[in-house]
């Protein structure tokens, strides 16, 4: 396909340099480097207000804040971390590596792809600028469901909407770039079949992408217009209904928390196989599994709507439907499992990451996997047990899959090994006090406390505790890894250009760091 | 090094179970583990398939874990182990996709079963219809003709920190559901503003209550006792505070409360032509604006700008008497401003209503009578 | 490196994506503060911004194709990148349609009564009757008059469906490099396109003076209005690209082989002559 790459004519004069670099570059890497910044820093700002509500639930009473600022901390904590932090991190990860694992110059729409990032920190900026305005920001949650966010939100809402519309254009722009470089950018001889799984995993997730930012932006849309312009989508006396808010945003809903999860698989596709130095056991099956995720992702959704009154018909089929997808991902588990299984492994930072998050995400598909069965979610359902369970999968899954990609892929980006002493102490500091975070919180959650509310009884105090202290110690955890981050970039060992013994693929034959243009000659894949 | 801060960690995460599980039996973390048993028929369901599905998670958890960890400690490279070339297998895969889905069906099985039994709200003995409002509920008693709201009974010290928390806080209200035992009961919940969601862990589910739709759902309960549980379903800034208790009592006993009832709602009609004095007025008023009104309005009634007004200065508050009548009993439709008429008696609403004209720097001067509110109803 | 040894191009760096991100920035701020009683001048210099990055950007995708620096690889990619989009069109129309049947096939029964709902009409909305067209229970805004099929809305099928047809006898027309009937063919399908917005037009005026139908009718004013402004948005939107492409046409722009700038915007017509099909039958006619 690819063969050789042509330049504009400015390029000759050289790029821009300084900040104009950043804000105008058509460069994979550059933009691919701008997301992971970005995604870092709303970790940061996700994080703490994560510490805020950690903090106000360390005793019972009101110390901190009070119930609607708390409120407003769930929901933008919740909307930050998955549409700031984790989604563009994996974006970055993609934009990095994609065109490094298929052999391509950049990606296939390089102005676009500059677009697709620059249209975040705008969003960003209007979604953080309602905690400033008059009446709060958003305090309903991260799911919005009206008619709490319609006719009972303060005025910022409507600045919201328009945030999570301009997250949804970056987004399908986003996939749609990473659609047409895997389509027809691969170098001669890379097949489908022949392409890495992190790259074929963001393919699928793109195709979700595509399919679900668009209805997203259709809830959000209806909602300004039933608060603005006398809609009747969510109300009854007009002959809507309140739930139907709830299925058009988890029919996005459901799919979004694979498009977070899916690339993490990928992720550890790549890191398990490298330090087990043996290939992955079933790469077919691996494709179709995802595939296969990715498709009863459409079609499971309702399992979040257990209570709402559904007919039990329904509440029947959405119960099969979820838990059937525990088969493709059980494919998953056991195949990396398999890999590992008599290799001859050796265990480099990445690798602790990729193991933890095998131990983790079972954990926390398990527990959903017992949401899964109707009648028992009628009383897991909006628990901190549900929190439990997503943080599981989601911090110990897809954010710790995006660390291990770091650790994994930093010496291609920077040129510099990261210090494995570093690497292991930011390791165990982490899965430790991760566990003392979420694990405490399947008990309270069974027990009977429902998420979201600042001030609890008093019997859930004692694991309430220990929970903000493991918070606590976790924040601080990745205040030691923006540390790591930084001393990497500023110097370190020396990479390789294969860097891990055991590594193979296409990045791994390009220098360490990856020079500004690879592969402008396509290389030949056999 | 890697092997001997691995076991070093096991150790200390043993080490601490053992201790949780042993400070379990006496210290503050007993029953705070589990999900509960309940009191029901139907929650004792729920809680036995709970702990099958529990057990075979945790025995699928452990096998993997297993082969895992032993796949660690054996096939490392410091241990010389040369890596296999085996890969592809379709046997293999095969295997591991049917297994898990034979055991997904050993688990759909009960839980059909269990959720079609919690959906069968046949045959009841009586209806309560359950109505959420920001941030208290409403029992109608269908058959008997017995309605009143029931709101957090905490104070708000213990909320505060001023005062030391009660043993139930923020799990008492001041008028508890009353329902008699060995009766199906069949609970219609609804809403009158956001969602919220009916919840009291011992009957074994939750409910949501959607503004505009009707959703039920029914219990039978067969030992006195009393129960407490809590909104389920983010509903705006007191969510956390809006607890639920439910009596259930014996046929004798609930007679006699629903006679009780009905003597009271007679005794609140006469009471609503008596003439008050402003200070009893005053007095009254303050407490019943700080429990009823001072979630929205702050008590010192400056609001929450943007979210709720003020009513200290508010053009309602210190302008026509008859507008401030009208929006206290009929509400705002559309708004969260409730139509409290419906709520509170004309004692306690004639008594909020002067406490507002005059309270917050509000000097009206003006008295408001329960017969003028009787009169706007 | 010059752009003749048929390599994929790769396009300089360019400010107008940030032009763009701030303009959409502005755009959007502005209406959100403009519904909340500030100035409106925020928004239209957003409107301004956007504009002014649309012909900026497009004007360098035009001069780098007429320089012929896209080989057939980059027109590949430029294909997916329609296609998709338009894809994730076709999503977003679909959240709007799911809406319409949502209502018509669970909520509108439900409050009559249906399934499991019988004491939401009972206790609830006692009068209601379970019928569609409706503006609910609480008859939200008032009675008026449903939207007939067989009027404007029939008539302008037929112009949607023609325009499909002219726009075909275009491209046929362009790649046969007949020039008299690519633009003839491309003004026909422009003007049909803007005359069923003038019928629209019409049709929302006689809908809102004469027959009390408002987007605040009720479900079915919501949906009603909803689809078919959505939907008459991207006619304005297809229609404005197709008139750009009549003006390229008419400076010579495309060759036989290379016009993927018309192809797309003929997608895009043909995407929403279908959408318009599909509200033809579910909006108007099955009622
Ligand atoms: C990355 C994100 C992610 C992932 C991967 C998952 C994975 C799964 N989730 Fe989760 N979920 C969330 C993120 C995620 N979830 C979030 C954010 C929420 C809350 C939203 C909110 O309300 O705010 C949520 C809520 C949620 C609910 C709603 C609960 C409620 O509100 O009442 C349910 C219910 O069914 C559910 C189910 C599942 C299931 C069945 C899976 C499955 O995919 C898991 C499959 C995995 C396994 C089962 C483990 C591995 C398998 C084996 C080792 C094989 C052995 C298997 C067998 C023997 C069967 N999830
Ligand atoms: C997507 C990923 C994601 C991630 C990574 C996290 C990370 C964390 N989450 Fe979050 N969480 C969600 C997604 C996520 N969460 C979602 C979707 C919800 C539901 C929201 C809703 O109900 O609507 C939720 C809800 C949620 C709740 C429930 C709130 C409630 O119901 O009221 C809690 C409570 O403990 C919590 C805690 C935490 C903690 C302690 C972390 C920790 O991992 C965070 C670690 C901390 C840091 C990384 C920051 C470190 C930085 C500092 C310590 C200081 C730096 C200071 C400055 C920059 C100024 N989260
Ligand atoms: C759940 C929240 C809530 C509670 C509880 C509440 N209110 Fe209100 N109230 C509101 C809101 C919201 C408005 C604004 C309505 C509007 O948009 O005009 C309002 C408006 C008012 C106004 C008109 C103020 C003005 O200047 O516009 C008065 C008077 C008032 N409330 C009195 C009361 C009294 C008396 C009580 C208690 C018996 C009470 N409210 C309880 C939310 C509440
Ligand atoms: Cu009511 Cu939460
Ligand atoms: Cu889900």
């Amino acid at each position: 396909m690819s063969t050789a790459t042509t330049h504009d004519e400015h390029h000759d004069h050289g790029a821009p340099s300084g900040l104009m670099r950043w804000i105008t570059t058509t460069n994979h890497k550059d933009i691919g480097t701008l997301y992971l910044w970005f995604a870092f820093i709303m970790l940061l700002i996700g994080g703490a207000m994560a510490m805020v509500i950690r903090a106000e639930l360390f005793q019972p009473g009101l110390q901190v804040v009070d119930p609607h600022f708390f409120n407003t901390m769930t929901t933008m904590h919740g909307l930050i971390m998955v549409f700031g932090a984790i989604m563009p991190g994996m974006v970055g990860l993609a934009n990095w590596q994609i065109p490094l694992m298929i052999g391509a110059p950049d990606m296939a729409l390089p102005r676009m792809n500059n677009w697709s990032f620059w249209i975040l920190p705008f969003a960003g900026t209007m979604l953080l600028s309602t905690l400033f305005m008059e009446g709060g920001g958003p305090a309903f949650g991260w799911t919005f469901y009206a008619p709490l966010s319609t006719t009972f939100a303060p005025a910022s809402t409507d600045f919201f909407i328009f945030a999570v519309h301009m997250l949804g254009f970056s987004s399908i722009m986003g996939s749609i770039n990473i659609i047409a470089t895997v389509l027809n950018m691969r170098a001669p001889g890379m097949t489908l079949m022949k392409m890495p799984l992190f790259v074929w995993t963001w393919f699928i997730t793109a195709f979700l992408l595509i399919a679900v930012m668009p209805v997203l932006a259709g809830a959000v849309t209806m909602m300004l217009t039933d608060r603005n312009f006398g809609t009747s989508f969510f109300s009854a006396a007009g002959g809507g209904d309140p739930v139907l808010f709830q299925h058009v945003f988890w029919f996005f809903g459901h799919p979004e928390v694979y498009i977070m999860i899916l690339p993490a698989f990928g992720v550890i596709s790549e890191i398990i196989p490298t330090f087990a130095r043996k290939k992955l056991f079933g790469y077919s099956s691996m494709v179709y599994a995802t595939a296969s995720i990715a498709f009863l992702s459409f079609i499971v959704y309702a399992h979040h709507m257990f209570t709402t009154g559904m007919p039990v018909a329904g509440e029947l089929y959405f119960m099969y439907a979820t838990i059937m997808i525990a088969v493709p991902t059980a494919v998953k588990v056991f195949n990396w499992t398999a890999t590992m299984w008599k290799g001859s492994m050796t265990f480099e930072t990445p690798m602790l990451w990729a193991i933890a998050f095998v131990f983790l995400f079972t954990i926390g598909g398990f527990t959903g996997l017992m949401m899964g069965i109707a009648p028992a979610d009628m009383q897991y359902h909006d628990t901190y047990f549900i929190v439990a369970h997503f943080h599981y999968v989601l911090v110990t899954g897809a954010l710790f899959a995006m660390i291990g990609a770091f650790y994994y892929w930093m010496p291609k980006w920077s040129g510099h090994m990261v210090s494995e002493r570093l690497g292991k102490i930011h390791f165990w500091w982490s899965v430790i006090s991760v566990n003392v975070l979420f694990f405490p919180q399947h008990f309270i959650g069974l027990a009977g406390m429902p998420r979201r509310i600042p001030d609890y009884s008093l019997q859930f105090a004692d694991w309430n505790m220990v929970s903000s202290l493991g918070g606590f110690a976790f924040g601080l955890a990745q205040v030691f890894f923006l540390f790591i981050i930084i001393k990497t970039i500023r110097g370190g060992k020396a990479a390789t250009s294969q860097v891990w013994e055991g590594a193979h693929g296409l990045e791994w034959t390009v220098p360490s760091p990856a020079p500004y243009h690879t592969f402008e000659t396509a290389p030949e894949v056999r | 090094m890697f092997a001997k801060t691995l076991r070093r960690t096991l150790g200390v995460f043993l080490g601490a179970l053992i201790l949780l599980g042993a400070g379990n039996s006496f210290a503050g973390f007993s029953d705070t583990l589990n999900l509960r048993e309940g009191v029901t028929a139907i929650s004792n369901k729920v809680h036995d398939l709970h702990m099958l599905i529990f057990w075979i998670c945790v025995i699928a958890c452990l096998l993997v874990f297993a082969v895992l960890i032993y796949s660690i400690f054996t096939h490392r490279k410091s241990k010389g182990a040369v890596p296999a070339d085996f890969h592809e297998s379709t046997t293999v895969e095969i295997i591991w996709t049917t297994i898990p889905f034979l055991v997904l069906v050993a688990m759909a099985v009960p839980a059909t079963t269990t959720l079609l039994a919690i959906e069968d709200t046949r045959d009841s003995d009586m209806s309560i219809q359950i109505t959420g409002y920001q941030w208290k509920w409403k029992y109608d008693y269908l058959d008997e003709d017995i309605s009143f709201f029931s709101t957090l009974a905490t104070p708000r010290e213990q909320i505060e920190g001023t005062a030391e928390k009660g043993e139930h806080y923020l799990l008492e209200v001041d008028n508890p559901i009353v329902v008699p035992i060995n009766k199906k009961i069949r609970f219609l919940i609804t809403s009158n503003d956001v969602i919220h969601s009916w919840w009291v862990p011992d009957l074994g589910w939750k409910q949501d209550a959607v503004p505009g739709f009707i959703n039920d759902a029914w219990t039978e309960l067969s030992e006195p006792g009393l129960y407490r549980g809590k909104c389920a379903e983010l509903c705006g800034k007191d969510h956390g505070f809006m607890p639920i208790v439910l009596v259930a009592k014996t046929e004798e006993d609930y007679a006699a409360w629903v006679a009780e009832q009905k003597g009271a709602a007679a005794a609140a009609a006469d009471a609503a032509t008596q003439t008050l004095a402003m200070d009893e007025l005053m007095s009254k008023g303050e407490a019943a604006y700080n429990t009823n009104c001072a979630a929205c309005h702050q008590a010192n009634g400056a609001g929450i700008p943007g979210v709720f007004p003020a009513l200290a200065g508010s053009a309602i508050a210190t302008g026509e008497v008859g507008a401030h009548i009208d929006i206290v009993v009929h509400g705002k439709a559309g708004t969260a401003m409730q139509a409290f008429g419906e709520q509170l008696g004309a004692v306690d609403l004639a008594a909020i209503i002067t406490y507002e004209r005059n309270a917050f720097g509000n000097n009206t001067g003006d008295m408001v009578q329960p017969a003028d509110v009787v009169a706007a109803k | 490196m010059s752009s003749s040894n048929g390599g994929y191009y790769l396009p300089a760096p360019s400010h107008w994506p940030i032009v763009g991100s701030l303009g959409m920035f502005l755009l959007l701020f502005g209406f959100a503060s403009y519904l909340h009683g500030s100035t409106s001048l925020i928004m239209i210099a957003g409107a301004a911004i956007i504009i002014v990055m649309l012909f900026g950007w497009f004007g360098t995708v035009i001069n780098e194709s007429l320089a012929g620096k896209y080989n057939n690889q980059v027109d590949v990619s430029f294909r997916m990148g329609m296609a998709w989009f338009i894809f994730s069109e076709v999503m977003f129309f679909a959240a709007f349609f799911g809406a319409l049947f949502y209502a018509r096939m669970y909520s509108v029964p439900w409050l009559g009564g249906a399934s499991n709902n019988v004491m939401t009409n009972e206790l609830l909305w006692p009068t209601f009757e379970a019928i569609w067209p409706t503006n609910g229970p609480a008859a939200v805004g008032g009675e008026y008059h449903p939207m007939g099929a067989w009027g404007i809305p029939a008539i302008n099928t037929l112009i949607l469906l023609s325009s499909g047809v002219t726009v075909t006898w275009a491209h046929w027309g362009l790649k046969k490099d007949d020039r008299t009937q690519l633009i003839l063919g491309l003004m026909a399908t422009v003007a049909l396109g803007f005359l069923f917005l003038g019928l629209q037009a019409y049709e929302y005026h006689h809908a809102y003076t004469e027959m009390n139908l408002k987007l605040s009718t009720g479900m079915y004013g919501t949906t009603f209005f909803m689809l078919t402004g959505f939907h008459g948005l991207h006619v304005t939107l297809g229609a404005t690209m197709l008139f750009v492409i009549l003006i390229r046409s008419m400076k010579g722009h495309f060759t036989e082989e290379h016009h993927f700038a018309f192809e797309a915007v003929a997608w895009y017509w043909h995407f929403v002559d279908v959408v318009w099909l599909g509200l033809f039958v579910f909006v108007y006619w099955l009622v």
